[in-house]
């Protein structure tokens, strides 16, 4: 099962390297990242996604709480939350096959982005796994590439992944 | 006003720091030279940057502060990363600060550029990269503070050059207070959990508490002695944690483990209970995992949640300091109106073991007796002289396990040793750090001949600061430890075990650096020659004792296997 975690640490040079250098270090396995910052310039945010079993999964919440940079993590699995993942394709195809393709496909969004003698740019948005499934539906064409964001994610409801206030410590 | 290079000093010293291990060069020049124009903290030139590491280790191990060192940057950076990585796994406090090259240079390969953040990443607990001279004593200020509280670590401060220019000068205010997010330090554990623990510790009939090297960070062995009394179970200790529970107690069932006594690892194999204390489910405790404990039930009392169920599953997770967590435990054990399960069975059949294959501890007065040296009456030799009061230092190897075996810990920090890490090369500049936060007591660093002259350049440092530690060599002619897994699981097909002929003459050796050296080949010299080494009180004295190159460290647990698959002897085994 793929679970997803969302991370929130501070923006500093570095701290991206040590959460991703944690992965490597500790043999864990990411399948998707995202990261970008935050209405607060001092934090950002990130996303991945991980298929590792939820043991596994619980060492690596606990082990990413313990890094200094990070200030706070959530397992968006454990939780209600809606996710969305985008993904940029190109392929030769024409423009009327791919507007079908898109418009058949009820739980995804997108548009057609750019039409090059053939070579079609469209976007698509959705859950990954019905992005999955377009990008298989779609394996006789010839891509060109494709890009995709990874999840992005948030729990519904009145809850946040915020900070803990400040912790001061003082000396005497 | 203050260069970033004396603010740097100055915030050291506004932290309680007057002593740091180094080793100067090219970035690190401004901070050197803040330091010749002060006398507040006092700088030792060592003669390797890895001892540097390892001595402000030593120091921190011993003294519980948080140790000190400087180097600069490259070559200086990356001698020093085997000593980061040894704190690091042993989770020792330390602060080391490293030269950079100027900012502005950062990333063109400049003369003596290494990316320290990176190279050191995934050996500190956490790491600063000083962007400009006013925030220095700041970042001092969160670096002790990372460094020593929760569970300790290394902490990296990389100074670039131009940070400390004497030239660029600003107001030195050191914080009162520091601001971190989210960084919880764990206290007192649920108190639920607290009765919990209480509960399954009275009903058990066949309990154990495996102690470790947590118990000494948290200064927890005085609240561990009082739960263990009350509980009356049999206390065993890990490797790192020799000391946390006196040795000479009879409650104590020795070390456990890969090297551990017969009747620890029978009792951890037959317990109903596990007690774990600060310690990690090491793969050398534990052996396999899915053999472990499989009768028991486990609690855990650790500061890291990250080492809750990490390796073993336990059912009460006491998440908090072991010191706050043991004093809930005693006051909850002593109002508790439940009766505590009859012990008796449970020790008669400790007893039994301990009589069967327990440690032999009288080895000085061993039966026909020949010449040749045993390396626990080494070990034994040494406790009888030093009255088992001194700090041993070691490396890593057979001289260590024996040490760790035969040298009965009473108190804690008195042992000093590369768990986690292993490192050959730690006894020696380690035992420089404990000589100077102790100058009066006795400091004997047990090595091998192998491990020594890993490290051995150090014998110069001892002789310019008149360092007048013991090194106890258990000389045996190859790299022992090494040899006997050649023994054991590759049909004596020695591999690159031996030196041939090329070991030095230690006591020649020695005394080139103005030292005292002392060679010993036979039993009935051994105890003089201890006697003597430590009765000249200001000479470093290099003891070479010529011991059994035959001689294994058992019990030793069968690779695979569960704890109570052991090799007792060249002959006999559990299984
Ligand atoms: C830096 C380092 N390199 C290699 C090893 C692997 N190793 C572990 S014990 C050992 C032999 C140590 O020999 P010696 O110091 O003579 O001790 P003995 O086992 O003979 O008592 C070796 C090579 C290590 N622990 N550390
Ligand atoms: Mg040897």
């Amino acid at each position: 099962m793929l679970s997803h975690i969302a991370i929130l640490m501070e923006n500093q040079p570095g701290a991206l390297s040590r959460v991703v250098g944690l992965f490597s270090q500790r043999g864990y396995n990411i399948d998707s990242l995202s990261v970008a910052p935050t209405q607060d310039p001092t934090l950002s945010r990130l996303t991945m996604t991980t298929s590792e079993n939820p043991k596994i999964v619980n060492q690596i919440l606990r082990q990413l709480y313990k890094l200094v940079d990070v200030v706070m993590v959530q397992n968006l699995s454990d939780a209600e939350a809606y996710s969305i993942e985008l993904a940029i394709i190109k392929l030769v195809s024409s423009r009327e096959k791919i507007e079908k393709i898109i418009s058949q496909a009820k739980e995804l969004e997108g548009k057609i982005l750019d039409d090059k003698d053939g070579h079609i740019m469209f976007e698509i948005w959705g859950d990954s796994a019905d992005i999955d499934a377009l990008l298989a539906s779609l394996k006789e064409e010839k891509f060109i590439e494709v890009t995709r964001s990874g999840l992005l994610g948030m729990t519904k409801g009145n809850v946040a992944l915020k900070t803990n206030d400040q912790t001061k410590i003082s000396y005497d | 006003m203050t260069s970033g290079g004396e603010a740097l000093i100055k915030a050291l010293s506004d932290e309680k720091i007057d002593i740091i291990f180094g080793y100067p060069g090219g970035a690190a020049l401004h901070i050197y030279d803040a330091i010749y124009q002060q006398d507040r903290v006092q700088h030792i030139l060592v003669r390797h940057e890895q001892a540097a590491v390892h001595a402000a280790d030593g120091f921190a191990r011993a003294t519980g502060k948080t140790g000190v060192a400087l180097v600069t940057s490259g070559p200086g950076a990356t001698n020093a990363i085997t000593g980061i990585a040894t704190a690091y796994m042993d989770s020792i406090p330390l602060v080391v600060i490293s030269g950079q090259v100027a900012s502005h240079l950062i990333g063109t390969d400049a003369f003596q550029e290494t990316d320290m953040i990176g190279i050191s990443r995934p050996i500190v607990k956490h790491s600063f990269l000083v962007q400009s001279a006013e925030e220095i004593p700041a970042i001092v200020k969160k670096a002790f503070h990372i460094a020593s509280s929760g569970r300790p670590g290394p902490v990296v401060i990389d100074v670039p050059k131009d940070m400390t220019d004497p030239k660029v000068k600003f107001d030195y205010k050191f914080p009162k207070d520091l601001y971190l997010r989210s960084y919880p330090i764990l206290g007192e554990a649920d108190p639920l959990q607290v009765s919990e623990a209480v509960k399954m510790l009275k009903a058990a009939k066949k309990p154990v508490i495996y102690a470790g090297g947590g118990v000494i960070q948290s200064d927890a062995s005085e609240e561990l002695v009082n739960l263990s009394k009350m509980a009356g179970a049999p206390v065993t200790n890990t490797l790192m944690g020799l000391g946390a529970f006196p040795a000479t107690d009879n409650q104590f069932i020795g070390m456990l483990g890969m090297h551990g006594t017969y009747e620890a690892n029978m009792v951890m194999s037959e317990a109903d209970l596990i007690f774990n204390v600060g310690a990690r489910f090491d793969d050398r405790i534990t052996n396999n995992p899915k053999k472990f404990g499989l009768e028991a039930k486990k609690i855990h009392i650790d500061s890291d949640p990250s080492s809750i169920d990490k390796i073993i599953n336990v059912d009460v997770a006491l998440n908090g300091d072991a010191k706050l967590v043991l004093a809930q435990l005693c006051k909850e054990f002593k109002n508790s109106s439940i009766e505590n399960a009859d012990l008796n069975p449970w020790w008669d059949q400790v007893e039994e073991w301990r009589q069967k294959h327990g440690l032999n501890h009288d080895m000085l007065n061993l039966e026909n007796q020949q010449d040749i040296i045993l390396p626990q009456q080494v070990i034994q030799s040494l406790y009888k002289v030093t009255k088992g009061k001194a700090f041993i230092t070691s490396d890593v190897g057979q001289h260590q396990m024996f040490a760790a075996q035969y040298y009965k810990f009473d108190k804690p920090r008195k042992w000093i040793n590369s768990g986690g890490l292993g490192t050959m090369g730690f006894g020696l500049p380690s035992a420089m750090g404990v000589k100077f936060a102790f100058p009066d007591e006795d400091v004997a660093c047990v090595t091998g001949e192998g491990s020594i002259q890993m490290c051995i350049q150090e014998l110069s440092t001892c002789s310019q600061y008149c360092l007048p530690v013991k090194i106890i060599n258990l000389n045996n002619r190859a790299l022992g430890m090494v040899k006997q897994w050649q023994d054991m699981q590759y049909g004596g097909r020695y591999s690159s075990i031996s030196y041939e002929d090329s070991l030095p003459d230690f006591v020649k050796l020695a005394e080139s650096f103005g030292h005292v050296g002392l060679k010993v080949e036979k039993f009935s010299d051994l105890n003089d020659a201890m006697e003597e080494a430590f009765s000249l009180k200001d000479k470093l004295v290099f003891l070479d004792v010529l011991i059994d190159p035959d001689e294994h460290v058992y019990p030793m647990l069968e690779a695979g296997g569960s704890m109570s698959e052991m090799r007792i002897s060249k002959k006999d085994k559990t299984f």
